[in-house]
């Protein structure tokens, strides 16, 4: 009922604000893709965080948000800490230098990251933990550390730092790298930013498979996944098992930070994670929740039609169409495309 | 032997919130207005006396009161969902924003929905119950697809639907004024006198003590008290069994033959009415509607206020969203507490941050809340509680003398 009252919208707005643009979606398919690809790898990346945590503590992590944020202030903080300064042109450093600062960024974020989710983990949810508090309990508890991770951001850190990061603005961009068109997709042109995400992307996706499916620190997250008493009973640290899984989330997330800011360099913002950790939490549950492999697909499925979406509708109702997908799989499929559980992962 | 479990009751462990609350329990119906009605009347009376320990320095002190008035009203409807039924709505905002753009939609010059020919001395009025009726009917289409999830899931969907109906005012500019917003909405003019030619609800009437905001503090009021009354009724029907029933297990109610689905529906139903009361409220007293009012942020706050207060506890979230609602305002253009120089304005900016701070405390030592809600007995509670105390004072006097002969 919902669905058809939201869809009556949609071709409202499409008749009477700009026209139901199914040739702009043609035209531009290709670029589309390649633009769906590239912000769909990022998601996948946040996504995987919600995963592994849900997967094995069965909670929805609703601060992980406020990570990616961390991260891409991170790696904002480490590119200041190198010498950069924001400016309105590129720096010029020569292919192998950009990468070599790329990467020290990266780590920086992730390091913040990292620190923060884990840090997030032994104050607010440990505690709730030890007591068997139930569900939403955790839910409350992560809103609640939603709030002081952004106002934190918003009000403290401008104090800590002199006013040169956080604050109520975004950040001045600092550009490493200029985008430049590098070679042609169908119709499409597909530029050094694009490639860097989505192999970067790809990779850390990769490393985190082998990771989970191929370590002993892997095994140790699928088999408290699976049963956590058992796990126990068979000697795996359960509190060690969720401290990592919430360190392997938090260094995605800031890995996403990082990718995020070479497109959106204007998007390092005290409230810059709310919406992309909703839209990776809905790539999350898209292919499957606590499904590794599901959070990769899910996430490049819903970059590539939340811009397929934009390209039908008009920019201003990306965001809806996200949140439509979100509601529509939650209501139809549950369980997501490639089905629920890190514990029934291959073993 | 089985007398003790009479004398729990009257136990010397119980707590001052628990002998209070038994002492209340126990009064006559009319005995509770007669205490009750006084009380009312005080706590109406205080933007008029405007008590000096009380009194906001930076802002108008009745417009804080107004805005309490709102967030009571939202509170107690989202009680009804989140406190009463267990369902977590993330989205509750939405509805406020239904309830608001009703009234906004219906009275506003800028609205191409404009119903023209109403005086516009009761324009306000008429928008009322359509506002409620229409927000009920969103609860309704929100809810019919969504109740199927539990928990973490329909939090998160509840979540996105109300992002969704703020991006829609937003976006749908032909519908809903879009970004700019919907001004000189109607509010009721009643009252009006040379020195309040628009009458005491207009924005304009700053005149003291009655100035606009006591005045919508009224209103609020006598509505609080109505829709107490009615949510009261509610909690100890057959429909509040069947919430407390689907609160603590849904399987287990579903068994045991409450329809379900349906209840959960109903609170849905009654909690979006009564936000969009609250909407249409704030609609009249601000005159002015924006996208950007009803961002999903304020969610959280108004689930600051039930959580806070203490879920399930309709007196408890009324002080949960005093506490929400005022707290920021007192620090507003404060210079010194208590003699020590602070600043104000900038305490007043980290209200985010302290109620985040106070979520994570709360859920950690006191995840029942400031003021929890304890089950009663809920169809012949009185009656009930009225005989156990009865017969536990008889029997601690009569413990008393066998402990004395004993001796």
């Amino acid at each position: 009922m919902s669905v058809l009252l939201l869809a009556g919208g949609h071709v409202l707005a499409g008749s009477m604000v700009s026209a139901f643009d199914i040739g702009a979606l043609g035209r531009n398919f290709w670029a589309l893709t390649v633009d769906g690809l590239t912000y769909g790898s990022i998601y996948a990346l946040v996504a995987v965080g919600y995963t592994l945590v849900y997967g094995v503590l069965r909670l929805i992590n609703f601060a992980h948000s406020e990570i990616f944020m961390f991260g891409m202030f991170g790696q904002y903080a480490t590119l200041m800490l190198l010498g950069f300064s924001p400016s309105g042109n590129a720096y010029q450093q020569g292919t192998l230098m950009t990468i070599v600062y790329l990467l020290v960024a990266m780590v920086g974020g992730m390091a913040v990251a990292g620190g923060a989710a884990v840090g997030l983990e032994r104050v607010a949810y440990r505690p709730l933990r030890r007591r068997g508090a139930p569900a939403l309990v955790f839910l409350i508890t992560a809103i609640g550390a939603s709030f002081v991770l952004q106002e934190f951001v918003h009000f403290v850190l401008p104090k800590l730092t002199g006013g040169n990061l956080g604050g109520v603005n975004a950040q001045q961009p600092i550009r490493l790298v200029q985008a430049t068109a590098q070679f042609h997709f169908g119709n499409a042109t597909v530029n050094n930013v694009e490639i860097v995400i989505v192999v970067a992307a790809l990779g850390l996706a990769f490393a985190t498979d082998r990771f989970i499916n191929a370590t002993k620190f892997g095994r140790g997250i699928r088999a408290v996944a699976q049963d956590p008493v058992t796990a126990t009973l068979m000697g795996v640290s359960r509190e060690r098992v969720i401290m990592l899984t919430f360190l392997v989330g938090g260094l995605l997330a800031g890995a996403a930070g990082l990718l995020y800011t070479l497109r959106v360099p204007s998007g390092i913002l005290y409230s810059g994670g709310f919406i992309l950790g909703i839209k990776a939490f809905a790539a999350a549950v898209l292919g499957g929740i606590g499904n590794l492999r599901g959070a990769l697909l899910g996430g490049l499925l819903l970059g590539v039609m939340e811009l397929y979406g934009q390209a039908l509708f008009g920019t201003e109702w990306r965001d809806v169409v996200a949140f439509v997908l979100l509601i529509l799989v939650l209501m139809f499929r549950p369980t997501g495309i490639l089905g629920e559980s890190l514990g029934r992962a291959r073993a | 032997m089985s007398t003790e479990t009479v004398t729990a009751p009257a136990a010397p462990h119980l707590g001052v919130g628990d002998r209070i609350r038994l002492w209340w329990d126990t009064l006559p119906r009319q005995t509770q207005w007669l205490v009750g009605i006084p009380a009312i009347v005080l706590i109406a009376l205080l933007p008029v006396l405007r008590p000096p320990v009380l009194t906001t320095v930076g802002t108008d002190f009745g417009g804080v009161l107004a805005q309490f008035g709102m967030y009571a009203l939202l509170a107690i409807g989202l009680n009804v969902v989140v406190g009463q039924a267990g369902l977590l709505d993330l989205g509750y905002v939405g509805f406020y924003a239904v309830g608001a753009y009703t009234v906004g939609l219906i009275t506003s010059p800028d609205s191409p929905w404009r119903v023209h020919g109403l005086d516009p001395h009761w324009a306000w009025l008429a928008a009322l119950p359509v506002a409620v009726a229409l927000t009920a009917i969103s609860g309704l289409i929100l809810g019919s697809p969504t109740l199927r999830l539990r928990g973490d899931y329909l939090a998160i969907v509840t979540l996105g639907f109300g992002e969704i109906v703020r991006l829609l005012a937003d976006n749908l500019s032909n519908i809903t004024g879009g970004g700019r917003g919907l001004s000189r909405i109607a509010y009721p003019v009643v009252g009006t006198s040379s020195t309040r030619p628009t009458g005491v609800f207009s924005a304009g009437n700053t005149a003291h003590p009655v100035n606009s905001g006591t005045a919508w503090f009224w209103l609020s009021l006598v509505l609080i008290v109505v829709v107490l009354t009615l949510v009261g009724n509610l909690e100890r029907s057959r429909v509040g069994r069947a919430w407390v029933a689907i609160r603590e297990d849904e399987d287990a109610a579903e068994i045991m033959g409450v329809p379900t689905f349906k209840f959960k529906l109903w609170a849905f139903l009654i909690g979006a009415s009564i936000g969009g009361l609250s909407g249409a409220l704030y609609a009249g007293q601000v005159q002015f509607v924006v996208p950007t009012t009803f961002n999903v942020i304020n969610s959280m706050l108004f689930l600051c206020a039930v959580v806070l207060g203490g879920q399930g506890n309709k007196l408890g979230v009324i002080l949960g969203a005093f506490i929400v609602v005022y707290l920021p305002n007192f620090f507003i253009g404060r210079t010194n507490l208590f003699g020590i120089p602070i600043n104000g304005n900038e305490i007043a900016n980290y209200k985010y941050l302290f109620f985040g701070v106070a979520l994570m405390v709360l859920m950690i030592f006191r995840p029942q809340g400031l003021f929890p809600a304890r089950q009663k007995l809920l169809t012949y509670g009185r009656d009930v509680y009225a005989a156990a105390r009865r017969a536990a004072t008889a029997l601690t006097h009569r413990t008393e003398e066998t402990v004395g002969e004993a001796r």
